[in-house]
């Protein structure tokens, strides 16, 4: 099992999507979208699956583990297994490409090898790798600041290729990429976790690149959970009812789809 | 396809060589500072050190003995009030004279141009001295002339703070907005006048605040300076530590670290009331 | 601005400026020091007379020499203690930022404004005491109170400072200790480094004055000198003090600029 949600519900701060009674279940090796309007509560959802919210109730449980019952270095175990592709890169500016993707091993280092790597790194061609599927192998040794917005999601990206994680999750991984970029990232996260049997959850804006590449999708609508079917399940009113606002406004995307 | 292969961190030797550098730097440094490290962390000299802490407690609070700091604390702080007054006293005069922004000879040419720029330019230099040489090599020097005791002390941040403070008022002048000042000159009315209501009015707010700052420094290095002799406080710690009496030390330094705080708060007080 | 406007007629203003003066003259009254005694002929030509004992300066290459050894010992001891000081304030941020939990961070927030707020050379003469006169004790006088310093700013910096690269490092499993160093440490590096090298800067004219009570350095020198009333040799220690201070200064004045430039 990958994950699970059982009834989980979460309301907190003010800015966070609440969401109400999830039920979700996941095994290991699936691919899954989200897909739902802003607001929705898509990052939410992810992030409680990361582990890094709480739940306000409700049964919460990762690769067969309650996260919030276990020890504080059992959590950090846990997460050194799953890989979070953030919406807004926080990366230092000033770091290199290759630091920045090598952090993604921190958790399966030790400390004293994650000292020395800033001194020399401890390896160089994994990261160039990983950087090499995204086509951003050349400027493995800038540092991030001088990238632009997209490339830098492309940085984030390569950090959770080569964490190698059991679960891969991303949170509008293509947000700042034009269409070729966007499908490049999405199919090497794909591959990524075909190759090591892992699970992947995208949360996407784009309803055509989540139809595309993922089998499963979990629609999201006011903080519930509106449909979870396999793709070629997910019809076109299906979709209208999804994203409809209450103005009863579709968005754009929806009407070119349709027709 | 990207096919380039790089095997090596480029930036890698740029490092190494800045580190040897560093290194090749700071080891004689630590050696020429006799920095020793081997003594700081030897298992016999912790003992040494508790036994060092441990003179000085318990303060001590015989009467006679508060008495003397109580003298000595008002000591300080007329020393440092006095001081302060002194270097207003030097510092107007020499802001004035190498302010800009009253020169008449910027607005027309003047006879007086050359006498005024030589007067502006030996100004500079008096306070460049005045304030490039530390209050306390002042005061040490001021020992020799006049003795043991707060007078030299006042002397001393009257030279001290004199230069920092005619510097700041300068620049606090020049920065003011200067029309009112300059309509006056054109209509004729002398430089002080010109000063008086043109200038001053608009950045005495600053001058004041400022001013206060400095007279909470002069609390401080009042202190400090007792211990080249100049009385206060500091020649009482001094005193008493030549006769290895942990307690009054300790006490001592209780009254001071209070005393600075009351005067970082009076002057807190002081400047938001001036805002 | 009705400052100007309605200027000498404020009641406060006048009781305030009365205080204020009161105050000014009980404080010459307590040091007993009659302003205008400086200026009677006689205390006049005395100031004259001890003036003139300081030229012509020493400059034989002996002393010289031994001047600039003070001076390259000076510029040691503010090194090494401006370096120790950012050391121990580095793992002092932590706890002064809060991490630890609220309660280390008061008692380590007051551990360092008591180093702070204890001047240099009280630290000095405290810790000739403790390890006898020369350099060393200069250094660790000067260490201690800068740790004072920089943890306190060191702790800000850290308290107040975007975590967001911090957290998604500990979300991927990186112990606190790792995501320091690879998502605070890159961001808040820089600034770290401007407020030690400023610190350096003030520390260097400290370590000049340190030697006064026994610490090392040109202060060490001049004191010796000035007690055996060797007044032309003290003159030229003073003039190397003056040279390293307004030296360091423009340097760094230099620097700043150019760091200006290079940023725009």
């Amino acid at each position: 099992m990958a994950f699970s949600l059982d009834r989980v519900s979460f309301s907190h701060a003010l800015e966070q999507e609440g969401l109400k009674n999830i039920n979700v279940r996941a095994a290991p090796g699936e691919s899954i979208a989200i897909i739902g309007s802003s607001g929705s509560g898509k990052t939410t959802l992810l992030h409680l699956i990361a582990t890094s919210l709480r739940p306000s109730s409700g049964d919460l449980k990762v690769m067969n583990c309650d996260p919030w019952r276990v020890s504080k270095s059992q959590l950090q175990a846990l997460r050194s297994r799953i890989g979070f592709v953030h919406q807004s890169v926080s990366i230092p500016p000033r770091q290199r490409v290759i630091t920045a993707v090598l952090s993604g091993r921190l958790g399966q280092w030790s400390f004293w090898k994650s000292l020395l790597s800033l001194i020399y790194p401890v390896d160089i061609k994994g990261p160039q790798m990983c950087l090499q599927e995204l086509e951003l192998s050349d400027r493995l040794f800038d540092r991030c600041e001088h990238l632009s917005g997209g490339q830098l999601q492309r940085v984030g990206v390569a950090r959770v290729l080569y964490q190698k994680p059991d679960l891969l999750l991303a949170d509008e991984p293509v947000s700042a990429m034009d269409p070729v970029l966007s499908d490049l990232t999405i199919r090497s996260l794909i591959e990524q976790a075909r190759l090591t049997g892992a699970c992947v959850v995208a949360s996407l804006h784009a309803v055509d690149v989540a139809l595309r590449w993922f089998p499963r999708i979990v629609g999201l609508k006011n903080g519930e959970v509106f449909f979870d079917l396999p793709s070629a399940q997910v019809s076109e009113a299906l979709l209208r009812e999804l994203y409809v606002s209450e103005l009863g406004i579709l968005p754009q995307q929806l009407q070119t789809l349709s027709g | 396809m990207d096919t380039r292969f790089q095997d090596r961190d480029p930036a890698a030797k740029g490092r190494v060589l800045k580190a040897c550098l560093l290194l090749a730097i700071l080891w004689p440094t630590f050696d020429v500072a006799q920095f020793n490290v081997a003594l700081a962390m030897t298992p016999g000299n912790f003992e040494v050190f508790t036994n060092f802490l441990s003179q000085f407690f318990p303060p001590s609070f015989q009467p006679d003995f508060l008495k003397m700091v109580l003298k000595a604390t008002l000591e300080t702080l007329a020393m440092a009030t006095a001081g302060i007054a002194l270097a207003m006293a030097i510092a107007i005069p020499l802001s004035l004279i190498i302010t800009h922004s009253l020169s008449i000879s910027r607005l027309g040419p003047a006879s007086g141009h050359r006498a005024a720029q030589l007067a502006r330019y030996l100004a500079r230099m008096a306070i460049l001295l005045m304030r490039g040489i530390p209050e306390i090599v002042w005061a040490l020097l001021l020992v020799r002339v006049f003795g043991l005791g707060p007078i030299s002390g006042v002397l001393a941040i009257a030279v001290t703070y004199g230069g920092m403070l005619a510097k700041v008022y300068s620049e606090i002048l020049e920065t003011e907005n200067t029309r009112a000042a300059r309509a006056l000159l054109m209509l004729g009315s002398g430089r002080t006048a010109a000063f008086l209501y043109g200038l001053l009015p608009g950045a005495s707010q600053e001058l004041a605040s400022y001013t206060v700052y400095r007279w909470e420094c002069a609390v401080r290095a009042s202190v400090v300076m007792g211990f080249v002799g100049a009385g206060g406080l500091g020649q009482l710690m001094d005193q008493s530590m030549k006769m290895l009496n942990g307690g009054e030390v300790s006490a001592i330094l209780m009254v001071f670290l209070a005393l600075v705080f009351l005067a970082d708060s009076i002057s807190l007080v002081i400047r938001r009331q001036l805002a | 601005m009705t400052k100007a406007v309605s200027r000498d007629f404020c009641l406060k203003c006048i009781l305030t400026f009365l205080l204020i003066l009161s105050l000014v003259v009980a404080s010459f009254v307590v040091v007993s020091f009659n302003p205008l005694a400086l200026f009677t002929l006689e205390a006049l030509g005395d100031m004259a007379l001890y003036i003139a004992r300081f030229f012509p300066p020493d400059l034989s290459v002996e002393f010289l020499l031994k001047v600039s050894t003070g001076l390259v010992q000076t510029f040691a001891i503010s090194a090494v203690a401006t370096l120790l000081a950012a050391l121990m304030s580095l793992f002092l941020a932590v706890p002064a930022a809060g991490q630890m939990g609220q309660g280390v961070k008061v008692l380590t927030r007051f551990f360092l404004n008591f180093l702070r707020s204890v001047p240099e050379l009280v630290w000095a003469v405290l810790m000739v005491l403790a390890v006898g006169l020369g350099p060393f004790a200069g250094t660790l006088a000067l260490a201690l109170h800068t740790a004072g310093v920089l943890g306190r700013l060191f702790g800000e910096a850290l308290e107040n400072h975007d975590p967001s690269a911090h957290l998604a490092l500990r979300l991927a499993g990186a112990s606190k200790a790792q995501a320091l160093l690879y998502g605070t440490l890159p961001i808040l590096g820089s600034r770290l480094l401007s407020y030690t090298l400023y610190r350096w800067e003030m520390n260097i004219r400290m370590a000049t004055i340190l030697g006064f009570v026994g610490a090392g350095g040109l202060g060490q020198i001049l004191y010796y000198e000035l007690s055996l009333l060797h007044e032309q040799q003290a003159s030229t220690v003073i003039m190397a003090m003056v040279v390293l201070v307004v030296g360091v200064d423009m340097l760094s004045n230099q620097l700043r600029r150019e760091q200006m430039h290079s940023m725009g």
